[in-house]
C-alpha cells in the first residue's frame, strides 16, 4: 500500500513538473514582460531594475526552479494587465466554474445512466433506438452550436432562462455560489445543459456498453437461473458492475469538462474562469494563462487520485488486494 | 376405493419425476437457414437421481439445460416437445412465470465458479437475497438458512464465511457456495453443466461427492452434464449419451459402462484406458462430430462409424429398449444393409 501511494505521488509530481515546465516555456516565450509591464518612456536603468527584481537575467534552469517553487505556494504573481495577485484572481472565478461543472456532471449521470441501462435491456424497442441515434447527434454538434441553438430557443423565443451572466450571488466568504437565489438556479440551467450534453452521451454510451457486456457474465446467468427478477437483475445486479467506469469516466472528465466550460462560459458570458482565460488570451496577460493551465493540470491530477481510492471503496476485490 | 377420479388419475407424489422432458427440439434460426440444435430429445429423472449426461463438446447438452431452465438465448428456441419439472409444465410459461419456478423449483450450476458469483456482494447477501425471494423469510430467518446451507455444502466457518466477498473464496470453495446458492430455496431439480470442469483434479472428487450426498439427502434430482466418463461413472445413477444433438443411448450406468450397446458409447467407452483415469475429451474415436449445418443424413454418426451400412445414411435410427437400455442404432434394429 505505501509502495503504492509512493508511486502514485512520485507519478503526479512528474505530471505537475511537465506541465509547470510547459507553463514555463510559455511564459518566457511570449515576450519579454518588462516591455508589457512598463511603458515606452521607460528608461533603461529602470528597464534593468525590473529585469533584476524579476530575475529575468538569472539561467533558464534557475528560473524555471524559482517559477515552481513560486508556484508550491500558490505565488504565480501578478497580473501584467491590472496587476491583482493572479491566485486571487482565478480564485475569485473558481466557484463559478466549479458550480457550472458540478451541475453538468450531475445533469449528466442523472439522464446519462438511465438512458444507457433503458437502451442496453430494451434494446429493440423504438425509443431505445431514437435515444440511439440523438446520442449520435449529441457527439457530433460542437458545443458552441449547441449553447447558441438553446440561448435563441429558451432565451430569445421562449424568454424562459436568461442568455447570460450568473444571476445573483451569494457570498458565503470563502466562497460565492449562484445557487442559492432564484436567478442564480435559473442562470446556471442554460449553460450546465450546453456543457453536459456531450457528457451525457458520453455516459449514456459508457453505461449502455458496459450493461450489455455485464448481462452477458455468467454471475447474471446464474442469478437468473435462481429466479432472480428482471428489474433486480437490471438494477442491483449489473448495473452496480456498471459503476467502475461511470465513476472514472465521471471523474477524469470533470477536468476535461473544467477545460471544455472555457467554450460554455464564452458562449453565455459565464464569469469562471475560463472566460478569464480567454480575456487573458486576447490581452496577452500570460501569469493568469500559466497559472490556468497549472491549476488546471493539478485539478486533473488530484482526480485522478481520488478516482484510485473511490475504486477500493466501490469494489472490495481492491480493498483487500493492496492492504 | 375412496379416491375421487382425479386422485385416483395423479400419479402417486414420489413418483412425478423432478424433470420429464420428451421430444424436445431447439432450434436457431439463423439468416442461412434453420439449425436444429437439439432434435427430439427425451429424458427423466425421478426425485434423489442423478442423470448423467454426456457427449462430445457441441452435442447439445448445455443447450438441453438451458431450454429447461427457459434461459436459452435468443434466436434459440424450443421448436417442439414438453418439459414438466416436478410434474408442471413449464416450457409453455411467460418469462414473468418462469422467474417464479426457477430458484424455487429448479436451479442450475454453471462450469466457472469464478465468474458465477457477484463479485460485489457478499456471499450472505446473496443467498439472503435468494431465499428470500422464494420463501418471503424475515433477514434473521433467512439469515439462519443462509447459514445451515453454508454448513450443509461443507464449508468451514460459515458465520465468517457469510461476511466475505466471492473473491475471498477459493475456487472449490466458490463452487461449494454456488451449490448451496442453487439449493437456497430448495428445488426439485438442478442442471449441473460441467460443475467441475474448471477446478482442480484434486477439487473434482470432492465436489462431486457432495452433489451425491445432497442429492441423497434432500431428494433434489441432478442433471449432470459432463464430458467426463469417469465423473458418471462415480456419481450417476443413469447415463443418457448424446450426439449431435440426439440421444443415442440412455440407461443404468453399469449397463452402459460395461455394455455398451451404440457404437459412439463403445467407442467412449474404449477411450477410457480405465474408469478411474479421467479423459479430458472424447476425441480418441477417429474423425469429429459434425457441425449442426454440415449434420449427415440418417444417423449423424455414420461418417465416423465403424459398422455404418446403407441403411444408416438413408434413415434416422430410433431409440428403442435394448435389455434395460435404450439404443439409437440399426444394428440392434434389424440391421444395417
Ligand atoms: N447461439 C447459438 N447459435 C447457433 N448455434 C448455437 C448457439 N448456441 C449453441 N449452438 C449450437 O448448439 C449445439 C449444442 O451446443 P451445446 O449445447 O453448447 O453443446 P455442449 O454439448 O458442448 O454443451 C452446438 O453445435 C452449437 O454450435
Ligand atoms: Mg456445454
Amino acid at each position: 500500500m505505501l509502495a503504492f501511494i509512493i508511486k502514485r505521488l512520485a507519478n503526479a509530481v512528474f505530471v505537475m513538473l511537465s506541465v509547470t515546465f510547459l507553463a514555463f516555456v510559455i511564459f518566457t516565450a511570449v515576450g519579454d514582460p518588462v516591455d508589457q509591464m512598463l511603458n515606452e518612456q521607460a528608461t533603461q536603468a529602470q528597464r534593468d531594475d525590473l529585469r533584476e527584481r524579476l530575475g529575468l537575467d538569472d539561467p533558464f534552469l534557475v528560473q524555471y526552479a524559482k517559477f515552481v517553487g513560486r508556484a508550491a505556494q500558490g505565488d504565480f504573481g501578478i497580473s501584467f494587465r491590472n496587476q491583482q495577485d493572479v491566485l486571487t484572481m482565478i480564485g475569485e472565478r473558481f466557484p463559478a466554474t466549479f458550480e457550472l461543472v458540478l451541475v453538468a456532471t450531475l445533469i449528466s449521470l442523472v439522464v446519462g445512466v438511465p438512458m444507457g441501462v433503458i437502451t442496453a435491456i430494451r434494446r429493440q424497442t423504438w425509443y431505445a433506438e431514437a435515444m440511439q441515434f440523438t446520442s449520435i447527434i449529441g457527439v457530433s454538434l460542437p458545443s458552441f452550436v449547441v449553447g447558441i441553438g438553446l440561448i435563441l430557443v429558451f432565451s430569445v423565443w421562449l424568454g424562459w432562462f436568461p442568455a447570460f451572466g450568473r444571476g445573483e450571488t451569494v457570498d458565503l466568504g470563502w466562497w460565492t455560489t449562484g445557487l442559492l437565489t432564484p436567478s442564480g438556479r435559473m442562470s446556471i440551467i442554460l449553460p450546465a445543459l450546453s456543457l453536459s450534453l456531450f457528457q451525457i452521451t458520453l455516459v449514456m454510451r459508457l453505461v449502455r456498453a458496459e450493461m450489455l457486456e455485464v448481462l452477458r457474465s455468467d454471475f447474471i446467468k446464474f442469478a437468473r437461473s435462481r429466479g432472480i427478477p428482471a428489474r433486480s437483475i437490471h438494477f442491483r445486479h449489473a448495473l452496480r458492475n456498471c459503476l467502475m467506469p461511470v465513476v472514472t469516466m465521471t471523474a477524469m472528465q470533470i477536468g476535461g469538462l473544467i477545460a471544455f466550460a472555457l467554450v460554455t462560459e464564452t458562449v453565455f458570458q459565464w464569469p469562471g474562469m475560463g472566460l478569464l482565460f480567454i480575456q487573458a488570451v486576447t490581452f496577452v496577460d500570460v501569469p493568469i494563462m500559466a497559472a490556468y493551465l497549472c491549476i488546471v493540470a493539478l485539478i486533473f491530477v488530484a482526480l485522478n487520485a481520488i478516482v484510485d481510492m473511490t475504486y477500493a471503496v466501490i469494489d472490495p476485490r481492491l480493498k483487500g488486494a493492496d492492504a | 376405493m375412496m379416491a375421487q377420479p382425479i386422485a385416483a388419475s395423479k400419479e402417486p407424489e414420489a413418483a412425478t419425476p423432478a424433470l420429464d422432458v420428451s421430444g424436445l427440439s431447439v432450434e436457431f434460426p439463423s439468416r442461412r437457414g434453420t439449425l436444429l440444435a437439439i432434435d427430439d430429445v427425451s429424458m427423466q429423472i425421478a426425485p434423489g437421481e442423478i442423470l448423467g449426461v454426456v457427449g462430445e463438446s457441441g452435442a447439445g447438452k448445455s443447450i438441453t439445460g438451458l431450454a429447461v431452465l427457459g434461459l436459452l438465448e435468443s434466436p434459440g428456441r424450443i421448436s417442439g416437445g414438453a418439459i414438466h419439472v416436478g410434474g408442471r409444465r413449464v416450457d409453455t410459461l411467460s418469462e414473468k412465470e418462469l422467474t417464479k419456478v426457477r430458484g424455487r423449483e429448479m436451479g442450475a450450476i454453471f462450469q466457472d465458479p469464478l465468474t458465477a458469483l457477484n463479485p460485489l456482494f457478499t456471499v450472505g447477501k446473496q443467498l439472503v437475497e435468494t431465499i428470500r425471494l422464494h420463501s418471503g423469510m424475515s433477514k434473521e430467518a433467512a439469515n439462519d438458512r443462509a447459514l445451515a446451507l453454508l454448513q450443509s455444502v461443507g464449508i468451514p466457518a460459515p458465520r465468517e464465511r457469510l461476511r466475505q466477498y466471492p473473491h475471498q473464496f477459493s475456487g472449490g470453495m466458490r463452487q461449494r457456495v454456488v451449490i448451496a446458492l442453487a439449493l437456497a430455496a430448495g428445488p426439485r431439480l438442478i442442471i449441473a453443466d460441467e460443475p467441475t470442469t474448471a477446478l482442480d483434479v484434486s477439487i473434482q472428487a470432492q465436489i462431486t461427492a457432495l452433489l451425491r450426498k445432497l442429492c441423497d439427502e434432500t431428494g433434489v434430482g441432478i442433471m449432470l452434464v459432463t464430458h467426463d466418463m469417469g465423473v458418471i461413472a462415480e456419481t450417476a445413477d443413469r447415463v443418457c449419451v448424446m450426439y449431435s444433438g440426439r440421444v443415442v443411448e440412455s440407461g443404468p450406468v453399469a449397463e452402459v459402462i460395461h455394455n455398451p450397446q451404440h457404437p459412439y458409447t463403445k467407442g467412449l467407452m474404449a477411450a477410457i484406458p480405465s474408469l478411474h483415469d479421467r479423459v479430458e475429451t472424447l476425441a480418441q474415436i477417429d474423425g469429429s462430430m459434425p457441425r449442426l449445418n454440415a449434420r449427415p443424413t440418417g444417423c449423424a454418426f455414420h461418417p465416423r462409424c465403424p459398422h455404418a451400412g446403407p441403411k444408416c445414411s438413408a434413415a434416422t435410427p430410433p431409440l428403442v429398449s435394448v435389455g434395460v437400455t435404450r439404443s439409437a442404432c440399426w444394428l440392434q434394429q434389424g440391421g444395417t444393409q
